[in-house]
């Protein structure tokens, strides 16, 4: 029997640890364990999401209602939001693959504290409970939007304080798996590894963890003081009590810009790893790519003010919202040319999580360059709560921090479960969810320019012939990703067991044994070279 | 083979840990001074006259109270480290009679504005107008969620007090006290900001 | 683990920062009094910045630890007062 195939067979999977059965995962402090306990909670709440946003298509097919009434398209869009936002794409990479990857990419034998890495997860089950349970209690589910913006959020009669309770539970499990994360990047790391010997999605998850630390208290905050006043009557957004809405606007802003790296940035770090190990070719630029991670975390504090350009803020704001939101783009831009220049020359592998790199860069590019013309006040005046910003966001977020999740499952799997999936399947899913997708978010940009509004359960004729394309889209997506996943399913049982290193990648995570053992290193690894060692 | 490398103690670790804890709660409290400095910028006469119904004298001794519980408490550690168990717990003892006096004050002090209807929400407090308004919104709700992190604190050292007691937490690890002062000098900290906000401006 | 640990703050520093602590607050309650005007709070939230020095400083161990912390605080006081600066920038110009 080989060392490897030994060492293969005691796993993480089936060890034997003080509690039994599901006890042994729910109870369990091991890293691993709690990124797939993370991973099996986040992807129950995406189908219900993409569920969700299926049904919202098929409304929209025609004008008028088809499938529901105003009041019911509002409280889809708003769970639809709400689940997405705070259960999937925020704790997303962060909490399964951060977990499963960060102290093996560093050497580490866990995360520094691994309690409270269980904590965070009983915390984001809390939440989501409660987010659901608004759906059912009382006076109707919430309808105010993912945004609960003032002074309707408090002035509905509809439910609201659970589902705002749970995002602010949802929000304490996303500081402590940043906080976690930081400490562990800062102490854990193995002898010889230095920072600039680490690398990229580990310091993306750094980069992230200090925006989790730093901006999610204030929707923490924010969310409390909308708790204030539906119960008090405290007055900080009502205009008839001296309050101002556009605050409330500011500071919910104030996180949930900053939120949108937290989403984005594990994602670009998952997809400079796969570049790097599919060109077979070091990362064009480490250092340039890790300042413009830096860059992205810091930058993307100070331009929250582009999701108001129309709510009456002084021009003033306008201005400097607007030229800081254009500095964003630089360091993305230079991430983008880099990941070209990797595969540059490179000796090119194409397998599964390539082809997911490659269509991020794609959806990636689109996104952004609607983003930047989001930026521009003149045309944001136009296209604002269009159609057009919802196609923005579900290219930059769904397929950004989307496709880099799908990616990084293919590329991880071998390592987290042992098996190799199924590639010509794999590929197939990838191939329909990707027509599927730019068929259904695609037509969005032309319908929003045209002027059909978001949030409307109902639109002009004129509309008609786009969204029909869009929700058959949706139809596309939705079989791609059940391909997707039911190839990844019976991979579990029926896939071939996998090697250490299947795919030649030269980070830490190759070196070990596929699944990896519970104390991930026999050894204390010695790092004497930097991350992408290819000669 | 060491399966337990990471068991080891690492003391840097858990007060950095604690440390990042602080910072968010710091970003917690600055969306308040956000709130604070827009409403007070936009109703500055009313700020003025209406901070000059706050009693001066029990925020200044409040302010004293918690500035000398600090104290204690960073005392309660050199204590510790000079093996000096029982002027810690003292200490310990002391820094808690001072939160809880803090407390009463501040029951006192909320009580006397509530007798006279002036709370959020009541019909007093809306005639007054949307700068008095918003004030004691303001007042209500920094001092109200800084007196939540004051009981937190007061549980968190009462614990350290039981670990100290029963040897828990002792000279060759003392981190989880250095911890819990941490805690209390943030919570006195908000106190310093809040205090001139409320009382001062005047 | 490291200097810190062993670094011991006497009893008589804190009770002299705990003086110098009460001095400022007397102090800027008494400003209050004298002075009126815009001056008054830009003074007492000088005065504030001064006893949260001291307490970072000495009580929280700032002095003593590792530059990385204190470099911490710093950027988040700096952050949530770039926040307030921007938001203003609102307010201000409307």
């Amino acid at each position: 029997m080989s060392p490897e195939k030994n060492a293969a067979e005691h796993n993480y999977l089936n060890y034997k640890g003080k509690y039994k059965g599901i006890f042994s995962w729910i109870f369990s402090t091991d890293h691993k364990r709690i990124g797939l306990l993370y991973l099996f909670s986040i992807l129950s709440f995406f189908i219900i999401g993409a569920t969700l946003g299926l049904l919202m298509k098929f409304e929209l097919i025609a004008p008028g209602s088809t499938i529901m009434d105003a009041q019911s398209y509002n409280a889809f869009f708003t769970l639809h939001g709400i689940i997405m936002i705070f259960a999937v794409v925020i704790p997303g990479l962060p909490a399964v693959f951060g977990n499963f990857l960060l102290p093996i990419m560093i050497g580490a034998k866990d995360v520094a504290f691994p309690k409270i890495n269980l904590l965070s997860w009983y915390l984001y089950v809390t939440g989501v409970t409660l987010v659901l349970l608004s759906q059912f209690a009382g006076q109707g589910p919430p309808d105010t939007g993912w945004t609960f913006y003032a002074p309707y959020s408090f002035r509905t009669t509809n439910t609201m304080l659970p589902a705002v309770f749970g995002a602010f539970v949802l929000g304490f499990s996303s500081i402590l798996t940043g906080l976690n994360f930081l400490v562990t990047i800062h102490r854990m790391r193995a002898p010889g590894m230095t920072w600039l010997k680490m690398p990229l999605f580990p310091w993306s998850l750094y980069a992230t963890g200090w925006v989790q630390l730093l901006a999610t208290p204030i929707i923490g905050i924010t969310l409390l003081m909308i708790v204030g006043e539906r119960t008090l009557h405290i007055g900080f957004f009502d205009p008839t009590l001296g309050g101002d809405p556009i605050l409330y606007q500011h500071l919910f802003w104030t996180y949930s810009h900053p939120a949108v790296y937290i989403m984005i940035l594990p994602a670009m770090g998952a997809i400079s790893e796969i570049i790097s190990t599919f060109s077979h070719k070091t990362i064009f630029g480490y250092r340039f790519m890790i300042a413009s991670l830096l860059a992205i975390a810091f930058v993307g504090y100070f331009i929250w003010g582009h999701h108001m350009f129309t709510s009456g803020m002084s021009g003033t704001a306008l201005y400097t919202f607007s030229l800081l939101t254009f500095l964003v783009a630089i360091p993305s831009a230079i991430k983008v040319f880099n990941w070209i220049s990797t595969m540059h020359k490179g000796s090119i592998d194409l397998q599964t999580p390539f082809y997911w790199a490659m269509a991020f860069i794609f959806v990636f590019m689109i996104g952004g360059f609607s983003g930047l013309i989001l930026g521009s006040l003149a045309a944001n005046v136009h296209l604002h709560n269009t159609h057009f910003v919802v196609a923005h966001f579900h290219f930059i977020v769904f397929g950004g921090t989307g496709f880099a999740f799908f990616g990084a499952a293919h590329y991880w799997f071998p390592k987290i479960t042992g098996r190799m999936y199924d590639t010509k399947w794999a590929n197939i899913g990838l191939v329909l969810f990707f027509l599927g997708f730019i068929t259904l978010y695609g037509p969005m940009f032309y319908l929003g320019f045209k002027g059909m509004p978001r949030r409307y359960f109902d639109y002009d004729e004129v509309f008609h012939a786009g969204n029909i394309i869009s929700t058959m889209g949706s139809w596309v997506l939705y079989s791609g990703l059940a391909i997707i996943l039911i190839n990844l399913f019976s991979a579990l049982r029926g896939g071939k067991k996998a090697v250490s290193d299947p795919w030649g990648g030269k980070t830490l995570e190759w070196t070990i044994p596929s699944p990896p053992p519970v104390e991930n290193f026999v050894e204390t690894p010695f790092i004497t070279r930097g991350p992408y060692d290819y000669k | 083979m060491n399966t337990h490398a990471y068991i080891h103690r690492d003391d840097l670790t858990s007060k950095t840990g604690m440390w990042l804890f602080l910072f968010t709660e710091m970003l917690l409290f600055g969306g308040l001074f956000v709130v604070y400095s827009v409403y007070r910028f936009r109703n500055p006469l009313a700020f003025h006259m209406a901070a000059g119904e706050l009693s001066v004298f029990i925020g200044t001794l409040n302010t004293v109270i918690l500035l000398t519980s600090s104290a204690t408490i960073a005392m309660s550690v050199t204590a510790m480290q000079k093996q000096n168990k029982k002027l810690t717990l003292l200490l310990l003892g002391i820094t808690i009679l001072l939160g809880v006096a803090f407390l009463v004050n501040k029951y006192f002090e909320w009580g006397g504005h509530i007798r006279e209807h002036i709370y959020p929400g009541s019909s007093v407090l809306a005639l007054r107008g949307q700068g008095d308004v918003l004030f004691y919104g303001l007042y209500y709700f920094m001092t109200g969620l800084h007196a939540l992190h004051i009981v937190i604190g007061l549980v968190f050292i009462g614990f350290i007090t039981v670990f100290v007691f029963i040897n828990k937490v002792n000279t060759e690890n003392f981190v989880l006290l250095e911890n819990s002062g941490l805690y209390w000098h943030l919570v006195d900290l908000i106190w310093i900001f809040l205090f001139p906000l409320f009382y001062l401006i005047t | 683990m490291g200097n810190e640990k062993n670094h011991i703050i006497p009893y008589l520093s804190i009770l002299y920062v705990l003086a110098g602590l009460i001095a400022l607050t007397l102090t800027s309650v008494t400003l209050t009094h004298i002075f009126l005007g815009t001056l008054t709070v830009t003074i007492a939230l000088l005065i504030a910045a001064i006893k949260s020095f001291f307490v970072l400083r000495i009580f929280m161990h700032l002095k003593f630890e590792k530059r990385m912390f204190s470099i911490g605080v710093t950027a988040v006081a700096l952050l949530i007062s770039v926040v307030i600066i921007i938001t203003l920038l609102d307010y201000l110009y409307r």
